[in-house]
């Protein structure tokens, strides 16, 4: 029962790392139809931030938290700016290829300076063991649900009562008419990157508090599967992020539990087939009809 | 009116591509065994002609076809995992080369691409149909994923099946070098040919129109996902093929040959060269096979300096550096005999034309 239990919690950790990874791939293409396949890069980019400010400038780990959420913010608004914006008129496949180019770039950037090899993370958040009823829950891991939860209410927040979250809504319907109401559209959608890539770097910092390594590939992977549990919950939903990373976390755990923890990449992938044939909206998505 | 018509009659432009595509065979072929090229640099000129292959091919998908599938390495994985098995079955059986002589690789290698192409092709449609079912980017995912999965299957199948099928991590060893230049050009000549008449053909005009507008095309009466179905099949068919290829000519496979990176080093030959150009595919696909080759210096950084190519072409030249031109060698000599021929057809017609 106990091992249960511990492969639950397991579960709903890293499910909380896909739902805040995934909130930012949902909130991108909810605004410009774009899979920013460069948003999983960016949580490697969050480690090897926390990393350097621990290890190479010795400073101490609450530093090294808010540089490295404020890199990853940085970075996504960088990348917005320098790549996405000059495309924003042309065809989807051009964007989807810059992202892609984007993503490597900064996979080989970091090969190139960091190195190949994983760097050790040095703890970030430490405290001593939950005790819940006999059951010991890790510190890590309940911070981690806690801090994921947390953020998800502050973004629905923003979204829902915000003067900034109605522009993000506007202009994520309609662009054009958002722009004609006197929405200023660029800084909406720089403003979406902000938020998506800061919470990439909280995820970031919690990943690699669960994981206490960085390497130049941990974002890609990380990042696919978010992408599956945001098309899981719905894309573009809020709700439906967290609904879909917890959905992955469990199901990765539960695999792992079996002993097939070679096969979990797979089936996520197996996951997201069956979604596609059989509620392509996902759980919590409505349908977009596309106007002619 | 005038611009567009042959002159040319249509059987006799294939004849005369044929011709000149067959003299270049026996030209290089002679070449290669006369030893006037090394058999280190005829190692390279196969490895272009996979490049081709596979570069042509993923041209079919993404400027064609306009979707961008991210795992064309997986496909490549699995047939050159499914004809390098073949071939190696074929070596074990003692009695095929005493009956068949030594050319028994002749008879069995073209059989063993095939069937690497259709074990490709029969994952590409578990794969397309459920996510070109759908606007939107879910092939660029699934195919990527794909990708990585293969990788993964290809490391621990054998743990799963008790035997020995794919070695793991250690790779398949000891595959006949079956893969000649001839073989290689040959099965470059197949590919451009039949994509080529593909996409002149009512197919063709299909899945272009599904590129240029999905609703549109959808509104009269093409049926998108049976052809954007198609167009990936057909790609990946190639992609096997070229992976069967591949196989021959290193004669070792290891599953970390086909990861994402090689996944990407395709998607830039087709990017650079121009999407939806099969010369553009061509030439940058020789290019950038040739280039790391040749500067040791230009190999290492390589990745870096694709992702560069890959967001700077879209950024500034967003068609690559072809465009969608192709170069048509009867269209020239098409303008040609018409310059020949003298203006005076011209001038009797009158101005409408000019």
């Amino acid at each position: 029962m106990s091992l249960v239990i511990s492969q639950l919690i397991n579960g709903l950790q890293s499910g909380s790392i896909y739902a805040l990874v995934a909130l930012g791939y949902s909130m991108v293409y909810g605004i410009i139809m774009l899979l920013n396949f460069a948003h999983g890069d960016i949580i490697m980019v969050g480690a090897y931030a926390a990393w350097f400010v621990m290890v190479r400038l010795s400073l101490n780990p609450v530093l090294a938290i808010i540089l490295a959420i404020l890199a990853c913010t940085v970075l996504g608004v960088v990348i917005e700016k320098v790549a996405y914006t000059p495309l924003r008129s042309s065809p989807r496949l051009s964007l989807l290829i810059t992202a892609i180019g984007i993503s490597f770039l900064l996979e080989n950037l970091a090969q190139r300076v960091f190195g190949a090899g994983a760097q050790k993370v040095p703890a970030l958040i430490s405290g001593p063991a939950i005790e819940i009823g006999g059951q010991r829950f890790s510190f890590i891991a309940m911070v981690t649900i806690v801090v994921s939860v947390v953020s998800m209410a502050l973004l629905t927040f923003l979204v829902r009562k915000t003067k900034m979250g109605k522009a993000m809504r506007a202009v994520s319907e309609d662009m054009g008419t958002a722009q004609l109401m006197g929405i200023n559209v660029n800084l909406t959608i720089s403003f979406t990157f902000a938020v998506g890539s800061a919470l990439a770097g909280i995820g970031s910092i919690l990943y690699s508090c669960a994981y206490p390594q960085a390497s130049p590939t941990m974002g890609a992977m990380l990042g696919l599967k978010a992408f599956v549990a945001a098309v899981l919950g719905g894309i573009g939903s809020i709700p439906g992020a967290m609904l879909g990373g917890f959905c992955i976390g469990l199901a990765e755990a539960i695999v792992s539990a079996v002993g097939l923890s070679v096969w979990k990449d797979g089936v996520v992938f197996a996951i997201l087939i069956v979604v596609l044939v059989v509620k392509p909206t996902g759980i919590l998505g409505r349908a977009i009809r596309e106007k002619v | 009116m005038k611009r567009n018509q042959m002159l040319i009659p249509m059987p006799l432009r294939y004849l005369i591509n044929a011709v000149l595509f067959a003299a270049f065979l026996w030209i290089m072929n002679s070449l290669i065994t006369g030893g006037a090229i090394s058999r280190y640099h005829s190692g390279i000129i196969s490895s272009i002609g996979i490049s081709i292959i596979l570069a042509v091919s993923l041209n079919m998908a993404t400027g064609y076809l306009g979707q961008l599938p991210l795992g064309h390495a997986g496909f490549m994985a699995l047939g050159a995992y499914t004809s390098a098995l073949i071939m190696k079955s074929a070596a074990a059986a003692k009695g095929l080369e005493s009956a068949l002589g030594a050319s028994y690789a002749a008879y069995f290698f073209p059989a063993a691409l095939v069937a690497g192409g259709l074990a490709a092709a029969l994952f590409a449609l578990l794969i397309g149909m459920p996510a070109l079912r759908l606007r939107g980017d879910y092939l660029a995912i699934l195919t990527l994923g794909f990708g990585e999965i293969i990788r993964v299957v290809l490391l621990n199948i054998d743990n799963v099946l008790g035997f020995k099928l794919t070695n793991g991590a250690a790779g398949l060893q000891k595959i006949p070098t079956t893969t000649t230049f001839l073989f290689t050009f040959i099965f470059v000549g197949i590919t451009c040919f039949v994509i080529h008449t593909m996409m002149k053909s009512r197919h063709g005009r299909a899945i272009l129109s599904i590129r240029e507008n999905e609703i549109a095309a959808e509104s009269c009466g093409i049926s998108t996902t049976y052809y954007k179905t198609l167009g990936f099949v057909v790609s990946a068919f190639f992609a096997g093929i070229a992976g069967g290829l591949y196989a021959g000519n290193v004669g070792i496979l290891n599953p970390s040959s086909f990861g994402f990176m090689k996944s990407i080093e395709i998607l830039v030959m087709v990017v650079l060269g121009g999407m939806g150009s099969m010369l553009g595919s061509v030439l940058s696909a020789s290019v950038l096979t040739a280039l790391p080759e040749l500067l040791r210096s230009f190999a290492e950084n390589r990745m870096v300096v694709y992702s560069l190519v890959l967001v700077i072409v879209m950024i500034f030249k967003p068609t690559g550096l072809m465009g969608t031109y192709d170069f048509s060698l009867n269209g020239l000599l098409d303008k040609l005999i018409l310059k020949l021929k003298g203006g005076n057809a011209r001038f009797q017609k009158g101005g409408p034309d000019e």
